[in-house]
C-alpha cells in the first residue's frame, strides 16, 4: 500500500469515526420527542352586556372547570382520559358581544389567525345563524352550546356545525305538556315574551303545542314587549284585567327578574301561574322573591332538573367548589357540548391511531349518543348534527327552613316526546299534531 | 271602565318613570346645548349604586324607609362624583366645539363607563327589590296597584313642581333662564356662565342617578340598562322640546298614556307607538312642543 493510499485510508477512517462520533453525540444531545401540540379550542360566550350574567359567564365558567378537569384527567369515566385522547386542551375565550358582523369577524380570527381546532360557543340565535355558513365555508368544526333557534339545521343540511343541546321547540312543548297535565280544564292562557326571534318562536311553539294538547284553550293576551324594556306596569295591568288561567313566558335574566318583582308586588301570580321556560337560571338570585307555584323550566334537564347521576354530582361539586353557586343551565349546556366533542374526537382518534383531521372528527360526531351531567344526548336530528335530550319541568317552592329554592312535582318528558322527529321541522310537527311523539 | 282606569294609572306610572330619566337630560341640553349620551351612564351608575346600598343596608336588617333614602343618597353622590370628573376632566375642554363633536365625546365616555361598570360590579345582575316589596299594594276594583309605583308618580310630580318653582322664582333659576336664552348676553351681563354650566351639569348628573336609584327596586340591575334608558329619554325630550322641563313632563305624559293605551288595546303596536308619537309631533313642530324661543342675532 502506498503512503498516499495509507493516508487516504487513515483520513477516511478518521472521517468515518468523526462522523459516527458526531452522530452518536448528536443523538445523545437530542431532546426527547416534543410533546404533541395542544388541541386549541376557541370558546365564545357573552362576557359583557346583558346576556353575560345569566348565560355568558355561567357558560364560560362551565368551560373553564370542565376543560381543567379533562386536562388533569380527573373527570369521571368514560371521560377520564387526559384532554382529548391524551392531548391537553388549550383555550382562547372570546366575547360574543357586538354586532353579528363582529361576531363573524371574531370567528374568522379564531379559525384563520389562531388556527383553533374547533370553536365551541354562541348563545344568541343571531350569532349562530350568522356563523353557520362561514363555518361551513371555512370547514371549521363548530359546536354551538346554547343558541335555541331550530332554523340552523331545519333550513338546510350542515357539515361542520353541531349542536348537542336541544333546540327551543322542546322547551315550549315541555311547558305545554306540564301545564296541560296540571290544568286539564284550561280554557284561556296568555303569553308575555320579548319581541325578537327567541320570544316570538317560543310563543309560536307554545301556542302550537297547546292547540294540540288542549284544543279548547284559547289565547287571551299576547304581549310582546321590547327586549330589555324593564318596566312592565301596563303589561301587568293588562294581565290583571284578563281571565287567563296561565301565563307563558320565555323572558330571561333582567326582563324575567324585573317582571317577577313587579308582578309579584301586584299579586299577578295569585291569579295565574307563571310558566318560565328559562326561569331555572334565575332561581338562585330571586330566591324567596320568586312566587311559590311558578312553573320552572331550564331549557332541558339541567340544574335542579338534572338527573341524579355520577356525572351530575361531579359537575355540581366542582362548579360549587370553584364559584360558590350551583351551576345553571348554560353551564350544563357548555359541559355537555365539550363532552360531546371529546367523545367524537376520541372516536376519530381511535379509528385513525393519531390526531384526527377535522373531517374525521366531523364524521365521528354524527349520530353519536353519549352521557352528560344532564343525561343522555342523542345526535338524532339534522343528519346527526342536532342533539335531542329529555326535558323536565317542576313547580317552584322556596324552602324557608333550608333557606333554599327547590322544585317539586318534577315531571320528565322523554326526548322523543318533546322533540320533532328527524324527518319533520318543528313547525310541521306541531301543525300536524305532534305525530310520533313517544311520551 | 276598568280598562280605562288601568290605562290612566299605567300611563301615569310610565310617564313618571320617563320624566325621572329625561329631566336631567333636558336640563343639561337647555343650558349647555350638549346632547349628553352619558346620561344613560348616570342612570346606570345610580341603579348600581342603589343596589349596592340596598345590599349594605338591608343585609343588616335596618329599616325599609331608611334603606330607600340611603339608596337614593348614595346613588346621587355617585352621580355627583362622576359628573365632577366628567365636566371638569373632559367636557370643559370641548365647550364651544361643534355639537356633533360633543355628542361623540359623550358617546365615547358612555362606552368607557359601561366598561367601568363591568370592572366595578362585574357582569352579574343585582337586585334591590326590598323597598318595592315593603311598600305593598292597594286594590282598586279588580286592579292591584303597587304603592311603590304610586310613590314614584308623587316623586315625579314633586320634582316637576320643584323644577318649575326653582326656574321661575329663585335667583339661580332666573340666571339659568338667561343662560338658556342667550349665553353671550348672559356673560355680557356679568353672569358667570362657566359656574352655571358646571352646577347645571352636576344637577343633571344627580337627576340621572336619581332616576336609576328610584327604578332599581323595580328592575334587575344588569349590564346595558343605561342604553335602553337613553333612547327613551331622547324620544321624550325630542317630543317635549330640547331643553324644556315642561316639555319633558308633557312628552313623558303623552308617551306614557300612548304606550299604556297601546298595550291594553292594540298590543301589536306597543313598540311602534312611542316613535310614532315622536314622528307625529316632530312632523308638525320640528323642535318639539315646548321649544324655547331663539333670539334673533344680527
Amino acid at each position: 500500500m502506498s503512503r498516499l493510499s495509507t493516508i487516504a485510508c487513515r483520513t477516511f477512517g478518521l472521517a468515518t469515526a468523526l462522523t459516527l462520533g458526531s452522530v452518536v453525540a448528536a443523538s445523545a444531545q437530542q431532546p426527547a420527542a416534543p410533546a404533541a401540540p395542544p388541541i386549541k379550542l376557541g370558546i365564545v360566550s357573552f362576557l359583557s352586556g346583558p346576556a353575560a350574567s345569566p348565560f355568558g359567564v355561567p357558560g364560560r365558567n362551565g368551560a373553564e372547570i370542565v376543560i381543567e378537569a379533562l386536562n388533569a384527567g380527573k373527570a369521571p369515566a368514560p371521560y377520564n382520559t387526559v384532554g382529548f385522547a391524551g392531548t391537553k386542551i388549550e383555550t382562547k375565550f372570546v366575547d360574543e358581544a357586538g354586532s353579528t358582523a363582529q361576531v363573524v369577524t371574531e370567528f374568522r380570527n379564531l379559525v384563520q389567525r389562531d388556527q383553533v381546532d374547533a370553536v365551541v360557543g354562541y348563545i344568541s340565535s343571531g350569532s349562530c345563524l350568522a356563523v353557520t355558513p362561514v363555518a361551513d365555508e371555512l370547514k371549521a368544526l363548530t359546536v354551538y352550546f346554547d343558541c335555541g333557534t331550530p332554523r340552523i339545521f331545519e333550513e338546510k343540511p350542515r357539515k361542520y356545525v353541531f349542536r348537542p343541546s336541544s333546540h327551543a321547540t322542546k322547551d315550549s312543548t315541555g311547558a305545554a305538556r306540564y301545564l296541560v297535565a296540571r290544568k286539564k280544564d284550561i280554557t284561556l292562557f296568555s303569553g308575555i315574551n320579548q319581541n325578537y326571534a327567541w320570544g316570538q318562536d317560543s310563543w309560536k311553539d307554545f301556542v302550537g303545542a297547546m292547540n294540540v294538547l288542549a284544543p279548547k284553550a284559547k289565547v287571551d293576551k299576547e304581549l310582546m314587549p321590547k327586549l330589555f324594556q324593564g318596566e312592565f306596569g301596563a303589561e301587568i295591568s293588562t294581565l290583571l284585567t284578563s281571565k287567563s288561567q296561565a301565563l307563558h313566558s320565555s323572558f330571561w335574566d333582567g326582563d324575567l327578574e324585573s317582571f317577577i318583582i313587579q308582578s309579584s308586588a301586584r299579586g299577578l301570580q295569585k291569579r295565574m301561574p307563571f310558566i318560565g321556560t328559562t326561569a331555572e337560571s334565575s332561581i338562585w338570585r330571586l330566591r324567596d322573591k320568586l312566587p311559590d307555584g311558578t312553573i320552572v323550566g331550564g331549557r332541558g334537564p339541567h340544574g335542579p332538573l338534572a338527573p341524579d347521576n355520577e356525572l351530575n354530582t361531579w359537575f355540581k361539586t366542582i362548579y360549587m367548589d370553584r364559584y360558590g353557586t350551583p351551576p345553571t343551565y348554560p353551564s350544563y349546556q357548555m359541559a355537555l357540548s365539550l363532552l360531546g366533542l371529546k367523545v367524537a374526537w376520541e372516536k376519530a382518534h381511535k379509528a385513525k391511531g393519531s390526531k384526527p383531521t377535522t373531517d374525521e372528527v366531523v364524521a365521528a360526531f354524527e349520530n353519536i349518543e353519549y352521557e352528560s351531567p344532564s343525561g343522555t344526548v342523542k345526535m338524532a336530528l339534522g343528519n346527526g348534527h342536532q342533539g335531542i335530550q329529555a326535558t323536565a319541568y317542576g313547580t317552584y317552592r322556596f324552602n324557608k327552613q333550608k333557606g333554599q329554592p327547590e322544585l317539586v312535582d318534577v315531571v320528565r318528558f322523554a326526548a322523543e316526546c318533546v322533540n320533532p322527529p328527524s324527518d319533520k321541522s318543528s313547525e310541521e310537527w306541531l301543525k300536524a299534531g305532534m305525530p310520533g311523539a313517544k311520551c | 271602565m276598568l280598562t280605562a282606569f288601568a290605562i290612566f294609572s299605567d300611563g301615569l306610572v310610565y310617564a313618571a318613570y320617563l320624566f325621572l330619566v329625561a329631566v336631567g337630560l333636558t336640563l343639561i341640553f337647555g343650558v349647555m346645548k350638549i346632547l349628553n349620551v352619558t346620561h344613560g351612564s348616570f342612570y346606570a351608575f345610580g341603579a348600581y349604586g342603589a343596589a349596592t346600598a340596598a345590599g349594605v343596608w338591608f343585609d343588616r336588617g335596618w329599616s325599609d324607609a331608611g334603606g330607600l333614602l340611603f339608596m337614593v343618597g348614595l346613588a346621587m353622590l355617585i352621580g355627583l362624583a362622576i359628573g365632577i370628573v366628567l365636566e371638569r376632566g373632559i367636557l370643559r375642554f370641548v365647550y364651544g366645539k361643534d355639537e356633533v363633536v360633543i355628542v361623540l365625546v359623550t358617546y365615547a365616555v358612555f362606552l368607557i363607563l359601561e366598561d367601568v361598570i363591568v370592572l366595578v360590579w362585574g357582569p352579574r345582575s343585582y337586585a334591590a327589590y326590598q323597598p318595592m316589596v315593603a311598600a305593598g299594594s292597594i286594590d282598586v276594583g279588580d286592579l292591584t296597584l303597587s304603592n311603590y309605583d304610586i310613590g314614584m308618580v308623587v316623586l315625579a310630580a314633586a320634582l316637576a313642581a320643584f323644577g318649575y318653582w326653582a326656574l321661575k322664582f329663585t335667583r339661580y333659576g332666573k340666571l339659568l333662564t338667561v343662560v338658556i336664552f342667550d349665553r353671550e348676553v348672559a356673560a355680557a351681563y356679568g353672569i358667570n356662565v362657566k359656574v352655571i354650566y358646571t352646577v347645571t351639569f352636576l344637577i343633571g348628573a344627580m337627576l340621572g342617578a336619581l332616576g336609576g336609584a328610584v327604578m332599581a327596586p323595580k328592575i334587575s340591575v344588569t349590564l346595558g340598562i343605561g342604553v335602553e334608558v337613553i333612547v327613551l329619554a331622547f324620544a321624550v325630550v325630542a317630543i317635549g322640546g330640547m331643553g324644556s322641563i315642561e316639555g319633558a313632563l308633557i312628552g313623558a305624559l303623552i308617551v306614557g298614556f300612548g304606550r299604556a293605551a297601546a298595550v291594553h288595546l292594540v298590543p301589536q303596536v306597543e313598540l311602534f307607538v312611542i316613535y310614532a308619537v315622536m314622528a307625529l309631533v316632530l312632523g308638525f313642530r320640528p323642535h318639539g312642543l315646548f321649544t324655547q324661543p331663539a333670539p334673533r342675532k344680527i
